[in-house]
């Protein structure tokens, strides 16, 4: 008796949870969005963290020209610029009747305001450096803008889409942090730090209001977690999925769907150009065709990826097919090191904390080395370790890291930078790039430098890391690519 | 009793000071520097070198360790370096998941491993006895992190019951308690199975005693003797042992709190130490530590209580 009543308690109590689980409502307008990493901050002209931007980047917090789901760079708070014929002078036209979510006006002098405060003394924006060419700001009129530049800045459209370059108010800037107040098409409604962020949709946007009520972005690290958290319905979509592992089951089950796209996401095998025996082409060019691209994208992506013989975005108009220049070729990899008199060879493989590129990855990546004499020794490094001792300290002879800024070839030409690849034909033409603004040339410039770095091998180029994201078969409108690191669902709904 | 309590006082606060210097000092000497790390690969030197200023991490080491101190005694714990609000704040909203989650395992480890620790001591050898001690033996042998992916396969993925993991809030009690339920049990089963074990061979121990047979002998029954002697005197190293889990709960959920995605003191500790906020790192800890501590010091105080001739032996 007493046991049956035990099972009739449990029994109960089971029926009773399972009762309070809400209903499947017909047409749902609010959509449960798993994102790996969690934002530390919301201001995205204060942080680095690509997680700022893939929760608020155009949903929150608009600029004065923005992404497209396509790539292509198109007019957000202002609608139409004018460039001045020797490049100097840009006056933006902004849009009318835009406020900002506590009421305030949208204008001009919130422009000036924002721009302003990126170069100010002891700004500690992220992307300080991009915005270097503004010389001043000024306001003609509250709906337009002067920017004037000290050269010329073939950049200047593209970077302003920047999460960094967010237009932001004087009034609410300061807490942006923990209160975002921007002009998008949702305001931040709550945050639990650790596990979820809320916006609702923007009664009174100015453009093309959402078609969604409400977004909960929530935030789980683990691979496993995720795949649950989806097939338990806790979220509908999974834009960058963490466990690949797993991808096929939800391709084979009708509930979901899989899209594979593209991002600017160059993974490398870096290399310390600064030092001996790294300095030497013919050591770097040895280590490029000891590698086999396709076993890395099998062995540690599932799969995932498409090679890249140079650094610039597959998707990317301007890319350029180098991979055959350094295709896998281990005999020509031994005959170079021989040819360079290198004999014993033991380099450092310092890798980061992710579990596919770099940690499997480097597995693989030892074991082709060693196929060809070059002995590796594996440190697995946490990021602010990684922080510190590759990529401020440069104490590193190779580490596997996937850059994921759209458009930064220019990376190769700073002078302090980790990879230490000083190379001063590379240098002018970043420099004649960064003054160009006719596109004709600027691909051009553009070809030459991805030449330039595959020429001299400049680091060991793997793969464009591939966007896989996994979602609710009704779900619409969310981005297949990821142009900029951002959850554009401006335009998301949800099938009847 | 009161120079007992005196004294188990005095070594009580000492533990703190020693463990505030140990913590103080670890996290000096960690590698990495949080405001390189919150503004990443872009970052100007200058605008890092204006953050670590900000961050007050540019001072003597004597004096920032006075002032973290100090700051803890007023109940100040700083700001997050990455979240940009008052650790106290981040704390706060975390023990109300981490504390009833560790409560709610230990309510169910206790309630599941007394009467099961019983029934096999009191029918040693036999059949259920021996099912027991083969299903305890499982229990321990199992990690709970694996066994919470089993659970989440079962009743989040198959049956889809429960959420795979996350947490509501307490503004609706129920789905609350639900949310915690299937962490709770995945923590307290591998807890329960090694409490069981320890209450039925410690209730052997007492039940061989002669005080024992004398019960029996002046005419107690079995189920009389069993609650007015034997269990009293064997649920000292029980205490013990649940004292230790309930620390291990509240500190060491870390692992069923990644499984669950739950935003717990464990796990705030560990996005703390990735992402360099040493200052949440430090505090969490130090609370940590003395929640350890302080169990420590009731476990203690419940001996006393339940054996005077303990009180005794401290003086």
């Amino acid at each position: 008796m007493r046991k049956s009543l035990v099972v009739l308690a449990l029994a109960g109590a089971l029926a009773l949870t399972t009762a309070m689980t809400p209903a499947f409502a017909q047409a749902r307008t609010d959509v449960k969005i798993g994102l790996v990493l969690e934002p530390p901050s919301l201001d995205p002209t204060a942080e680095a963290a690509a997680a700022v931007d893939e929760v608020v980047y155009s949903n929150v917090f608009e600029g004065l020209t923005k992404f497209a789901a396509d790539g292509s760079i198109v007019p957000g708070l202002a609608k139409s610029w004018d460039i001045s014929a020797d490049g100097l002078t840009y006056t933006f036209h902004l849009v009318e009747g835009a406020k900002f979510h506590d009421g305030t006006d949208f204008n001009a002098d919130d422009v000036k305001f924002s721009l302003d405060r990126i170069n100010a003394e002891g700004s500690l924006n992220a992307q300080k450096a991009l915005y270097t060419s503004i010389a001043s700001v000024e306001v003609v009129d509250p709906a337009t803008v002067k920017v004037t530049l000290k050269q010329p800045d073939g950049n200047l459209i593209y970077n302003l889409a920047w999460g960094d370059a967010v237009i932001v108010a004087p009034e609410s800037a300061d807490n942006n942090k923990t209160n975002p107040i921007g002009t998008g098409p949702f305001t931040f409604k709550d945050r639990v730090e650790g596990d979820h962020i809320t916006l609702e949709k923007n009664q009174s946007y100015w453009g093309t209001p959402a078609k969604l009520e409400g977004a909960t972005f929530r935030f789980i690290a683990d691979p496993t977690a995720a795949f649950a958290a989806l097939q338990a319905g806790d979220v509908d979509s999974f834009p960058n999925y963490p466990a690949p592992e797993t991808v096929a089951q939800f391709q084979n089950d009708p509930r979901f769907r899989v899209v594979i796209g593209s991002t600017e996401g160059e993974t490398i095998l870096a290399m310390n150009n600064g030092k001996p025996p790294l300095d030497n082409v013919k050591v770097r060019e040895a280590i490029a065709h000891a590698i086999d691209r396709q076993a890395i994208i099998d062995g540690a992506m599932f799969g995932f990826g498409t090679p890249i013989g140079t650094f610039m975005s597959p998707a990317n108009p301007d890319y350029v097919d180098l991979t055959a220049q350094s295709n896998y070729d281990p005999e020509k990899s031994k005959a170079l090191l021989a040819e360079a008199g290198i004999k014993d060879l033991t380099l450092s493989l310092k890798l980061p904390p992710v579990e596919g590129y770099a940690r499997r990855g480097g597995e693989i990546i030892a074991n082709q080395l060693a196929a060809v004499g070059i002995k590796t020794e594996t440190t697995n490094l946490e990021w602010a370790q990684w922080l510190s001792e590759v990529f401020t300290d440069k104490n590193y002879d190779l580490t596997i890291i996937s850059h994921t800024e759209p458009n930064d070839i220019g990376i190769f030409a700073r002078p302090e930078y980790y990879f230490q690849y000083h190379n001063a034909d590379f240098d002018k033409i970043i420099a004649d790039l960064s003054v160009t603004s006719d596109p004709a040339k600027r691909s051009e410039l553009l070809k030459a430098a991805e030449k330039n770095l595959a020429d001299n091998y400049a680091v060991g180029f793997l793969f464009e890391l591939a966007k896989v994201g996994v979602e609710n078969a009704k779900l619409q409108g969310m981005w297949a690519n990821a142009p900029t690191q951002a959850t554009d669902i401006t335009a998301v709904s949800w099938a009847e | 009793m009161p120079s007992f309590l005196l004294g188990r006082g005095i070594s009580l606060v000492l533990s703190l000071i020693a463990a505030s210097v140990v913590i103080f000092l670890v996290l000096e000497v960690v590698p990495g520097d949080p405001a390189q790390f919150m503004l990443g690969l872009n970052a100007t030197p200058e605008a890092v070198a204006t953050l670590r200023q900000t961050l007050g991490l540019d001072g003597p080491l004597l004096e920032r360790y006075f002032s973290w101190i100090f700051g803890l005694l007023r109940g100040d714990f700083g700001i997050s370096y990455t979240y940009k609000v008052p650790v106290a704040g981040l704390i706060a909203d975390r023990i109300w998941i981490s504390l009833p989650l560790a409560l709610y395992a230990l309510a169910l480890s206790t309630l599941i491993a007394f009467p099961v620790g019983i029934i096999a001591a009191v029918k040693r050898n036999s059949p259920a006895d021996v099912t027991i001690m083969g299903a305890t033996q499982i229990g321990v042998a199992v990690p709970n992190f694996w066994f919470a992916m089993l659970l989440v396969l079962l009743f989040a993925v198959t049956l889809r019951w429960f959420s795979a993991g996350g947490f509501p809030g307490w503004h609706d009690p129920l789905m609350a308690l639900k949310a915690l339920t299937l962490p709770a049990v995945a923590l307290a089963l591998p807890q329960a199975s090694i409490l069981a074990r320890v209450m039925r061979s410690s209730l052997l121990d007492t039940l061989g005693e002669d005080y024992i047979r004398s019960a029996r002998a002046k005419g107690l029954s079995q189920g009389q003797t069993l609650w007015r002697h034997a269990l009293r005197n064997a649920l000292i190293p029980v205490l013990t042992i649940i004292g230790l889990q309930f620390s291990f709960l509240l500190a060491g959920a870390i692992i069923i709190e990644n499984v669950f995605f739950l935003p717990g003191l464990g796990r705030l500790v560990f996005q703390g130490i990735t992402s360099r906020d040493l200052i949440v790192v430090k505090s969490v800890v130090m609370l940590l530590v003395f929640a350890v501590i302080l169990v420590t010091f009731l476990v203690d105080v419940t001996y006393a209580l339940v054996d005077p001739r303990l009180r005794r032996a401290v003086r």
